[in-house]
């Protein structure tokens, strides 16, 4: 919106300030100038305005002037004209309101004689020439010119129609299916009973507050005006204007809500400035009302408001004696309220709300005013007394455990779309058929919630790669949605991905890629930080349609803890990293956060260490290659032999030389006792019986 | 072979005896000045003390036991100053451990970079969400958490948003598919903003609240350089008896001290939020020029942070329906919100926030 200070000072005969220290002051005060250019001449600034929505009453010239007169307390001038006397009329012209709901005010004024003609600057307050050509604003002729200046001046949409082409008188109406109308801008309309029309006997004339009629526009000969200025309600306004997908800036005004008594103003002005060239009015201005909406907007009740409460809700400012009653009187008053005493010792008060501040409704919309105006900033900082307890997400704690054990290993966190493609939901939702479409996604891509982070993470980590970053490690803690378009479940879930090599970097040894054991001892090290009872991994027959179809059947593993599925991770299958075009085997896995959350954290508890040497035997075991490492585990659990402290699986070979369906493991165990150093008898005692266990367990010893 | 070591004597006088033993004394100490390893101070010792065959038993069994009766005296002196030179040479040896030259063949280049077990960088979203969260943690704030996929009711009506306003707009708002059906506050939405957790909260404890909500949101607009469709945010909200407007002031002021440093100045200006009234938009003083004004500010001095505000009585009145005593008449509070992606922008001079979304390995790095 762009303000002229020449076209404000017009109305503001006392301003003390320059043009810089209003448009700062305004700015304070929520009237905000966004930039000043200095016009030259005698002809002020331009203030390129940005208002707030609310603030639809102050979007014009004597707008901001009533403004900046309750900043300063100056005087600010009428806009009402004085027009000339009124040619007697046969009949008074005929205007009917039938759609009383829709439409609180329409006035209407018969000009006749009228010569339409250029634009000049007409008297002292209406310098249309000088006002359009400093606001860069063309001109078209002094009829679409008085409508525009008043538009500018006052913000009231007004229009002015060829009398002669109008049958009849007019109706306000709701419009008739299938009705025709050519709007201002050419374009052929079909109508709704949804759409509000200014219509005369026969035909409709315009889109109520939206737009005029082609039909009945002024044009180089129209010698006969009609002119209106309306108050039409807010909801009928935008109805029609969204229906035909128009925004002007009178549909603007009337959606945010017109002042109801501008109208007679705003015509009396259109008027005067048609008339400075000629022709005469015919009978009185003819002004229907619908005493509901004048209720509502010009009549309002007046709102009672309390000096307490105006220090309850602002509290301290910076100067002692803060907001007093004058105060409050002097500001409220400058905007355009009226007060009376409600109370005898002037703590309260009735206030009757202007016209143009429909925003202006309650207490609190007062108290907000006496704050805005009275200055923010002369605020005190002050700080609440501190509260009760503090109290944090039953999760936070797990939550930074999993990230913490991420960052620890070396993957990065990333933050993925919450949204993926319908195809890549239904290849990685746990629950297929649970899928949550959006109704108007940004993109195809983006057309569902996404019910996995695998999508995402998959989608950074080919980024990487194309980019040619070759060493990904990434985690992203995120929420995941299940269910229908009428309830939608989210859940807190991990997921992770690894390419390329591991988070070492030396000049000494040569980098390893990262394998799928290496995520595997992530995930075991994030259930390591919850307390659990049993954690295993399996796996199930690739023709069994358990495991999810973005895992490599074969290099997957279920994890789950306490007898619940918490996760699924190994090598993304071959076929979607060939159709991402990934030549390097990704690693990724995906862990329920919210089952894992139940777990509570792992406490640390300490346990004596034995002072008695331990013992530390190796065993060279050969085993079929379909034989796992679990066999031997749970083997060696089951002798529960309470020296033996620890095993582990401690090199593995694949060596032709053992044989084709062989491998070697090395298997390292250590026996200790707290209380005593083992003697070689129950050494040897136990040595056999891992040696038979492991053999009952498919394995047998190298030799 | 050690037999070798020494000479056979064929003179006895003090002449032939002195020559005889300072040479044995010189290769002594030369040899012992060139050890350089373990293993050599070893042989050393096997070559002079050797029970069986060293230099000494040798000197002993031949030229002591070898000498003629008048000559025994002047060699037993002679063999003992040899045999404490050579006890002192093995001393210093074995006391002084490795020589120079051992530990310079053992150098390495230390100016090769050190091997690094790299861990990974918390994200700076996060990182951003974790310090405005402590910052009012300290002031005692609870956090608290809500759903993305919210209701009308929630995000909207509750919210005090008018029906038909714009936001409620498809073009502004990312909604769930089939929602025309059902009744308008039931339809579901993606949260643009996380202002519902607030009535959340408040439906769920009466007052006194203080709590601050960070999340993830989402709205219907094209991406560019300054605004993402997916952002997050940290709404804070403070309801008690006596709550004010100066309150809200004075909190947002030391939070921005203590997320930007203590020189940090604020201001506030009236601004228009459907749930808040008084509502402001907050600045603070350029973090990057101080207030001198630089291209950051636009050559203002100032930077536009947060919009806050005293929380509107119609959202006190929607809490009410569950929880009584949010009568707006007796508490009173305020609200704030601040995006984080612009906080972050700001703090690690990200210039385009769609890095944030991109995931590139290199840029989340930085932040480790
Ligand atoms: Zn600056």
């Amino acid at each position: 919106m762009k303000i002229l200070t020449k076209w404000l000072r017009s109305y503001l005969p006392e301003l003390p300030v320059s043009d810089a220290q209003l448009a700062e002051d305004l700015t304070l005060r929520g009237i905000a100038v966004e930039g000043i250019y200095a016009l030259g001449d005698g002809n002020g600034s331009l203030y390129e305005m940005d208002l707030t929505t609310n603030r639809v009453d102050a979007m014009n010239h004597y707008g901001i002037a009533r403004e900046a007169a309750a900043i300063y307390g100056v005087q600010i001038s009428p806009l009402e004209v004085v027009l000339p006397k009124p040619r007697p009329s046969g009949q008074d012209f005929s205007v009917r309101i039938e759609a009383e709901g829709a439409c609180g005010r329409f006035t209407a004024r018969v000009l006749r004689g009228i010569t339409i003609g250029d634009s000049r600057d007409w008297f002292p307050g209406a310098e249309v020439a000088t006002c359009f050509d400093l606001l860069e604003q063309k001109k078209i002729s002094n009829a679409v010119d008085a409508t525009n200046f008043v538009w500018l001046a006052m913000g009231q949409p007004t229009h002015a129609f060829d009398l002669d082409k109008i049958e009849g008188g007019i109706v306000v109406r709701r419009a008739r299916k299938g009705e025709k109308l050519k709007t201002l801008d050419g374009v052929e309309r079909t109508l709704d009973p949804e759409d509000l029309v200014v219509a005369d006997h026969a035909k409709p004339l315009g889109l109520a507050g939206v737009m005029g009629g082609w039909d009945t526009m002024i044009t180089s000969t129209t010698t006969n005006v009609l002119v209106e200025a309306a108050w039409f309600e807010p909801m009928a306004v935008r109805r029609t204007a969204r229906r035909h997908g128009l925004h002007t800036d009178a549909s603007h005004r009337f959606e945010r809500g017109a002042d109801f008594n501008a109208g007679p103003v705003a015509s009396a002005l259109v008027s005067r400035i048609l008339l400075s060239n000629g022709g005469f009015i015919e009978g009185d201005l003819v002004d229907v009302r619908v005493p509901a909406w004048e209720a509502r907007t010009a009549h309002r009740k007046p709102v009672s408001l309390a000096l307490s409460e105006v220090h309850r809700i602002l509290g301290k400012t910076e100067d002692k004696d803060g907001i007093t009653a004058a105060t409050v009187e002097s500001v409220l008053t400058a905007l355009g309220c009226e007060l009376t005493v409600a109370q005898p010792d002037a703590t309260g008060w009735l206030v009757t709300l202007p016209s143009w501040r429909l925003d202006l409704e309650r207490e609190i919309d007062l108290i907000e005013e006496i704050a805005r105006v009275y200055g923010y900033n002369r605020f005190a900082n002050t700080l609440p007394a501190f509260g009760d307890g503090l109290q944090s997400l039953p999760w936070a704690e797990s939550e930074s455990a999993v990230r913490g054990t991420l960052l620890a290993a070396g993957f990065h966190e990333a933050i993925a779309s919450t949204f993926c493609s319908a195809a890549e939901a239904a290849l990685t939702a746990p629950q297929p058929g649970l899928v949550v479409p959006l109704g108007n996604p940004l993109s195809e891509e983006a057309g569902v919630l996404r019910p996995s982070l695998i999508p995402g993470v998959l989608a950074i980590v080919a980024g990487n790669l194309h980019r040619d970053v070759s060493d990904v490690r990434l985690f992203e803690l995120g929420t995941v949605f299940s269910g229908t378009t009428e309830k939608v479940d989210e859940h807190p879930v991990l997921a992770f991905a690894a390419v390329g090599t591991l988070a070492e970097q030396s000049a000494l040894h040569p980098p390893r890629s990262i394998e799928f054991h290496d995520i595997k001892g992530v995930v075991e090290q994030v259930l390591s930080r919850f307390q659990t009872r049993t954690v295993y991994f399996d796996r199930f027959p690739s023709d069994a349609g358990l495991t999810p179809a973005w895992l490599h059947p074969y290099r997957a593993a279920r994890v789950n803890a306490d007898g619940i599925t918490v996760g699924w991770f190994g090598q993304l299958h071959p076929t979607e990293a060939a159709a991402r075009k990934l030549k390097d085997p990704v690693l990724l896995g995906e862990l329920y956060l919210d089952r894992l959350y139940k777990l509570p954290l792992r406490k640390p508890s300490a346990r004596d260490i034995s002072r008695f040497q331990p013992v530390r035997r190796d065993f060279s075991l050969v085993l079929d290659k379909s034989a796992a490492w679990e066999a031997i585990d749970l083997a060696l659990a089951a002798l529960a032999i309470p020296e033996l402290v620890e095993w582990r699986a401690r090199e593995v070979f694949h060596d032709p030389k053992i044989g084709a369906h062989d491998y070697s493991l090395l298997l390292g165990v250590t026996f200790q006792a707290p209380d005593r150093t083992l003697r070689e008898e129950e050494l040897q005692s136990f040595q056999s019986q891992i040696v038979a266990a492991v053999a009952a367990a498919g394995a047998r010893l190298r030799t | 072979m050690m037999s070798e070591a020494i000479p056979n004597l064929s003179a006895f006088d003090d002449n032939a005896l002195d020559r005889a033993f300072a040479a044995l004394k010189q290769q002594a100490g030369e040899e012992a000045a060139a050890l350089t390893s373990a293993d050599g101070l070893e042989a050393f010792k096997l070559r002079w003390l050797g029970r069986k065959q060293g230099i000494l038993t040798e000197v002993s069994s031949r030229w002591l036991k070898g000498a003629p009766p008048e000559a025994k005296k002047a060699v037993g002196e002679r063999f003992k100053t040899l045999k404490e030179l050579i006890e002192q040479l093995r001393e210093a040896a074995e006391g002084a451990g490795p020589t120079d030259a051992v530990l310079a063949a053992e150098a390495i280049d230390i100016t090769l970079p050190g091997t690094r077990r790299l861990t990974g960088a918390e994200h700076p979203i996060t990182r951003t969400l974790n310090e405005i969260t402590s910052v009012f943690a300290a002031l005692g704030y609870s956090v608290g958490v809500g759903p993305e996929v919210e209701t009308d009711f929630y995000n909207f009506e509750c919210m005090n948003f008018p029906p038909g306003h714009p936001a409620r707009d498809t073009q502004d708002t990312l909604v769930i598919a089939n929602q025309e059906r059902r009744p308008l506050r039931d339809r579901l939405l993606l949260r643009t903003h996380t202002s519902p957790v607030q009535m959340r909260t408040m439906e769920r404890q009466p007052p006194p609240v203080r709590i601050v909500i960070p999340g993830k949101v989402h709205r219907n607009e094209a991406d560019d350089a300054t605004h993402s469709s997916t952002f997050h945010q940290v709404e804070g909200l403070c309801v008690d008896t006596n709550i004010t407007f100066s309150d809200l002031k004075g909190t947002l002021d030391h939070a921005m001290k203590a997320l930007f440093g203590s020189s940090v100045k604020t201001r506030f200006f009236p601004s228009f939020f459907p749930f808040t009234e008084p509502s402001a938009d907050m600045q603070i003083s350029c973090i990057f020029c101080g207030g001198k004004g630089c291209r950051k500010c636009k050559q203002s001095g100032w930077i536009e942070l947060l919009g806050c505000g005293m929380v509107d009585p119609a959202v006190f009145a929607f809490a009410a329906e569950k929880q009584p005593a949010y009568d707006p008449k007796k508490i009173s509070g305020f609200a704030f919100g601040m995006g984080a992606e612009r906080i972050a922008m700001m703090k690690y001079g990200v210039s385009d926030i769609g890095q944030f979304y991109v995931g590139d390995m290199r840029f989340l790095g930085q932040f480790a």
